[in-house]
């Protein structure tokens, strides 16, 4: 006699351990998720939710919550230049890294998808940046980016050029930031294209040589649209981390929020400046809230996108989209 | 007949004419052009690491040796000392051990206790509330700073180890990944069984399900280990300088020379930043990248 069939009879005349293992039976399955979900309540939700409401009154850092504004904080954050060109920075700083990133990326993964030597070595050697923590990407970076000395001003310098101040202009400044990321994340981005391009089916590319399609043809039409639904993923995380980059322009001139003249300062470091040294919560939780908001338009924007294309395209062949390890890419 | 050659050609060995396959063959596999471009990539990526470890080996006006010093010097371990003198390193250290361990601890046992029941155990609502978690993976969840900064005030927390501990304890990601890993490898039939053996719930997760679901723990544990230890936003706003963790320490060392920072020094503290990373990478890169690559095609 076992437990299931028991369970299955008649509640009535059950043992004690009978009646035990049902209320196992059922109430396990709710035990196992709720510390999850309670603590990501706490951790999670609690606190999106609560900038929510701090965000509708002065609040200060020290003195605590004061007079209800309504959305008094998200006009004065909207009609700030400064967040407009913490905006503009953040922008241009996240398409300095993302092209180049998704291009070099695919390219690579290109290459390594094919029958190399020492397979395992090209991968691990392109997955080496990663274990790089964003701080230790800024401090080293920002020697190699020196104006005077380092790397850099070395070979300008060895082709005659003048130099550039990588930490005071506005351009410069973007492309160096931009580089610390590309440096971090391309290998990654190349594991995660690599990975899709070698579910492709190999007759595909089979029966398409058969019919005379060219190495580039190929790739061209076959392995970018079956790459499709990795790249926009790859596209979307970046977007989601790139919104939110904080550590790289916070290093890049450790004593200031995103240079003298603000010339990188990014959305998160403009609300990491309202909120502590500034100490205006209220501010700082509409920016929160604004940031949010952008990244959801943008996460918005890039599914119309993706889906445009499809339809554009007209591809036959449809694969589910590919979720992966979207690691926190965010506040790094 | 141009046609048919063609498919002789590239048909591989089926092809009739001798000699011909072979040659599309080669014309087909990676060449040298290949091989440079790898190596330079690897170069690229290689790189700021190794030349950091020669500055941090060397005095810091080698900075500006052009071309630049690519052989390492004899001042590394005098480097190392310095940066124990300038901040609270060994502590930072021991620190961030003690911060990514209970961190990884938790996201991979929560995350295999909860992707187990969504994955292997029936019950009301469990595809709405599955939903909700995929749902609350794409929230920027670091944007709740502010109160959560609060929360820390309020509970005093401010400048101890477990503000960075607790708000890293569960993931929505780690679930999700558990749940879609447990979902093919364990059969329905192993947990019937169990049941019919007299098995409790938890003998059935504890001597059927953790078991099976070592090799997925082992990457989620690795990538959260890697995420703890290299955050820096959360731990900077909620540790003093005086407890730091090693992304802060590091970050207060590259500050700590004002305008004329000590180069050697500096990159001595980034060299020492990543070697337990480093030494990770050695051990489980394979792992990493097998765990990068099966995410990307699984799900």
């Amino acid at each position: 006699m076992t437990i299931s069939t028991a369970v299955r009879r008649k509640p009535t005349g059950l043992t004690f351990r009978q009646k035990l293992s049902r209320f196992d039976y059922a109430a396990s399955p709710y035990l196992y998720i709720a510390p999850f979900f309670l603590l990501f309540a706490l951790i999670g939700i609690f606190p999106i939710v609560y900038t929510f409401n701090v965000s509708l009154y002065d609040w200060h850092l020290l003195k605590g919550q004061g007079d209800f504004v309504g959305l008094a904080n998200y006009v004065s954050v909207l009609t700030d230049p400064l967040f407009w060109n913490a905006f503009r920075n953040t922008i241009s700083i996240f398409l300095l890294s993302a092209i180049p990133q998704l291009v070099i990326a695919t390219i690579i993964a290109a290459l390594l998808d094919q029958t190399l030597r020492a397979t395992t070595f090209w991968r691990m050697s392109i997955l080496l940046p990663y274990i790089v923590a964003p701080v230790a990407v800024a401090v080293i970076f920002l020697q190699i980016f020196n104006q005077y000395h380092g790397p850099i001003a070395g070979l300008l310098e060895a082709f005659g050029l003048d130099p550039i101040r990588w930490t005071f202009d506005v351009f410069p400044s973007h492309v160096a930031i931009a580089s610390m990321v590309n440096w971090r994340w391309t290998g990654y981005n190349a594991l995660l294209l690599l990975a899709a391009m070698q579910s492709i089916p190999r007759d595909l590319y089979e029966s398409a040589a058969i019919d005379g399609a060219s190495k580039a043809r190929r790739f061209w039409s076959i392995t970018i649209p079956m790459i499709r639904p990795t790249m926009i993923f790859v596209v979307v995380t970046s977007t989601i981390g790139g919104l939110q980059i904080f550590t790289e322009p916070k290093l890049f001139d450790p004593r200031t929020y995103g240079g003298g003249d603000k010339q990188f300062q990014t959305i998160v470091l403009y609300l990491y400046e309202m909120a502590f040294p500034r100490r205006d919560f209220g501010q700082a939780s509409a920016t929160a809230w604004i940031l949010f908001l952008i990244i959801v338009l943008a996460g918005v924007l890039n599914y119309v996108i993706a889906r445009a294309i499809r339809t554009s395209a007209d591809r036959p062949v449809r694969r589910r989209p590919v979720p992966t390890l979207p690691l926190k890419r965010g506040v790094s | 007949m141009s046609t048919l050659l063609e498919k002789n050609r590239t048909s591989g060995p089926a092809g009739s004419e001798g000699s011909r396959p072979r040659k599309a063959k080669n014309h087909e596999g990676p060449g040298i052009l290949t091989y440079s471009i790898l190596i330079a990539f690897f170069a690229v990526s290689a790189f700021p690491l190794w030349w950091s470890f020669v500055i941090a080996s060397r005095q810091s006006s080698d900075t500006n040796l052009v071309p630049p010093a690519v052989l390492p010097g004899r001042n590394f371990l005098d480097n190392v000392v310095k940066v124990f003198q300038t901040v609270p390193f060994a502590e930072a250290l021991i620190n961030s051990f003690i911060i990514s361990g209970a961190i990884t601890i938790s996201v991979v046992f929560f995350s295999t206790l909860a992707g187990y029941s969504f994955a292997k155990l029936r019950f009301r609502a469990s595809n709405g509330l599955l939903l909700a978690v995929i749902a609350t993976m794409a929230i920027p969840t670091q944007l709740g700073i502010i109160p959560l900064f609060m929360l820390m005030a309020e509970w005093e927390w401010v400048g101890t180890l477990q503000s960075v501990i607790v708000p890293g304890l569960v993931t929505a990601f780690g679930v999700f990944f558990m749940r879609q890993y447990l979902v093919d490898v364990i059969p329905d039939e192993l947990i019937e069984a169990a049941r019919v053996d007299g098995a409790s719930m938890w003998g059935t997760f504890w001597h059927v399900a953790l078991p099976a679901a070592r090799p997925a723990m082992a990457v989620l544990g690795l990538f959260t280990f890697m995420a703890a230890w290299t955050d820096y936003l959360w731990p900077n706003l909620v540790l003093g300088p005086r407890n730091p963790s090693v992304q802060t320490a590091l970050a207060a060392l590259s500050a700590s020379g004002g305008q004329t920072p000590d180069n050697s020094l500096v990159l001595a503290g980034a060299v020492l930043s990543v070697i337990p990373l480093l030494i990770l990478f050695f051990l489980a890169g394979k792992q990493l990248v097998a765990g990068i690559m099966q995410g990307a095609v699984k799900g």
